[in-house]
């Protein structure tokens, strides 16, 4: 945030002492807001680990983790009024698409669909995640204390390129998995007749969710790329990704 | 189009393209009083309506009817090229828009095959609102397509060709998605019965004379063949005294002729169409009433865009 200091009147230094009063709250409240999560997540990544190694095994996994897993994946929906209110740049639809997958996932998918609850997809689409957000929040956190160690650029910018697929894998095998309950259950689901004059199929709906990905992972997995291109090989451009 | 009796001035004219800034023409001897151009005008591909010609990359493209002399130019003119894409014509796009979603309804009513069950093949609703809500939402688009013929006086003659799929799927998609409710065999009709349904009529009637009434309006405020801007004023008819406190009362009609036929129909997707319909609406009414404040320093105060005092 640029803030020159041109000859300004007494109200044009005023609003530049503002702006950057609120440039600086506004980093303090992400760099804040970025340890947190990475925060979060790491007690995740340990509490998962300790699980397997006391129980060897993943049933029950899912269980013990979910609540702090809720927890901070739904407190992620403060980025989208990040972007909103532009104290981040990136797109408002983006984050928005990005956070509410992942809020679905949890609470529409695992959450409500309990005997999935111990499937393999699920602790590897939970594992992925874990592993990025890590990366992320932590790529986020030392971007803003203007301190980012070499090593963490590489992790956010290659890490991708592999945990991405892996966790589209692990959220449809997750999703196809839970098909059965549902149709069975009927569960979130409207019929006719009723006096709304509506009616809503969840089972298809997820159908219609699984097929999205075919056209929508493509275009986010190349835009990854192409940022990485841009941002590993040195060309001098706006990073839009925080 | 009157031209000013001034000496005549030869102004040498170069057009770049705006992305590439390659000079794609030189002319060294071009009249002042001469129009605004258009290039290539022998290659069929680049039709005039595609063609934007501007005084800065990045900046408005220049009318048809602007005068080279009248430009802020100096003796050697430069202008920059923008291809705009391949065009439709405002009244095809209109056209196709409003005839989809009348003839959709239509087969959703008479229960055409592959549709609902096959033992309501071609049957009726025993309910007299569906049969009313047939009308109605005929009658709301046959009178689209009429205006569209025969009312509208357009300023652009063009809009690019993808809107086309943009706007026919979300036309259509909706009045698929209307119709096959309130269509359906096992569709329940309004809570509170026939008053609600006389209620709904009333609105819906009262709305699209209404809506009608300010488009032969703002039809009458432009002579034919001309694209002139003038700010719109009530006239005798009751139904266009709303210009006193709305900028587009076309749309709040319109949103009232939606809202009649929701509370008709007592269907979920038809407030969903209400709902996405009135939001474009007040996005568009909102840039009208801005460009007619920006244009019109006498503009009345009063107006809102789009809601009487609210929006």
């Amino acid at each position: 945030m640029a803030s020159g200091e041109e000859d300004g009147t007494v109200e044009e230094k005023e609003t530049n002492n503002k702006k950057r009063t609120k440039g600086a709250i506004a980093t303090a409240w992400l760099t804040f807001y970025n340890i947190a999560m990475t925060a979060g997540w790491l007690v995740l990544a340990v509490a998962m680990v300790r699980y397997y190694l006391q129980k060897g095994t993943h049933k029950g996994l899912y269980r013990n983790i979910a609540r702090t897993l809720k927890f901070f994946q739904t407190f992620a929906l403060l980025e989208v009024g990040h972007c909103a209110i532009g104290i981040v740049r990136t797109s408002v639809i983006v984050t928005g698409v990005q956070v509410c997958s992942r809020i679905f996932m949890v609470w529409f998918v695992t959450n409500s669909i309990r005997q999935i609850q111990n499937e393999e997809s699920v602790i590897l689409f939970v594992v992925v995640w874990t592993i990025t957000e890590i990366t992320r929040y932590s790529f986020y956190t030392f971007n803003l204390l203007n301190h980012l160690p070499y090593f963490i650029k590489w992790a956010r910018y290659n890490m991708f390129i592999v945990m991405y697929p892996l966790g589209v894998i692990g959220e449809l095998l997750t999703i196809h998995a839970s098909l059965p309950y549902v149709r069975r259950s009927g569960m979130y689901s409207l019929r006719l007749p009723n006096k709304y004059n509506v009616s809503f199929d969840y089972y298809y709906f997820l159908i219609i969710v699984m097929l999205s990905y075919i056209p929508l992972f493509p275009q986010l997995y190349f835009h990854m790329l192409r940022q990485r291109r841009r941002v590993l090989h040195g060309e001098i451009v706006v990073e839009k990704d925080e | 189009m009157k031209i000013n009796k001034l000496p005549v001035v030869f102004f040498e004219v170069e057009i770049l393209d705006a992305k590439t800034k390659d000079k794609l023409c030189f002319l060294d001897k071009y009249c002042n009083c001469f129009l605004v151009f258009h290039v290539f005008v022998s290659d069929p591909q680049w039709y005039p309506a595609r063609q934007s010609i501007r005084l800065d990359p990045k900046g408005k493209s220049l009318k048809d009817e602007d005068v080279l002399q009248h430009l802020p130019v100096g003796t050697t003119a430069t202008f920059y090229f923008r291809d705009l894409g391949a065009q439709i014509s405002w009244v095809t796009v209109f056209l196709t828009e409003y005839a989809g979603p009348l003839l959709i309804y239509l087969m959703f009513y008479f229960r055409v095959p592959f549709i609902y069950a096959p033992k309501y093949d071609f049957t009726t609703s025993k309910h007299w609102v569906v049969h009313l809500a047939c009308m109605c939402h005929s009658f709301h688009y046959v009178k689209r397509l009429l205006e569209t013929l025969f009312v509208h006086r357009f300023s652009h003659g063009t809009m690019p060709l993808r809107n086309i799929f943009k706007n026919c799927t979300y036309y259509w998609g909706f009045a698929a998605w209307m119709a096959y409710y309130i269509n359906h065999p096992l569709y329940t009709p309004p809570t509170y019965g026939e008053q609600q349904i006389r209620l709904a009529l009333t609105v819906f009637l009262f709305c699209q004379i209404g809506n009608f009434s300010i488009h032969i309006a703002l039809r009458n405020l432009r002579p034919p063949g001309s694209k002139t801007r003038k700010i719109p004023y009530p006239t005798k008819n009751p139904f266009t005294w709303i210009f006193l406190l709305v900028s587009c009362p076309n749309y709040t009609y319109e949103l009232g002729s939606w809202l009649g036929f929701t509370l008709m129909t007592q269907c979920l997707p038809v407030a969903a169409f209400t709902l996405v319909g009135f939001i474009q609406m007040t996005v568009w009414a909102k840039g009208k009433h801005r460009s007619y404040l920006k244009e019109f320093r006498d503009y009345p105060t009063l107006r809102s865009p789009i809601l009487p005092f609210i929006l």
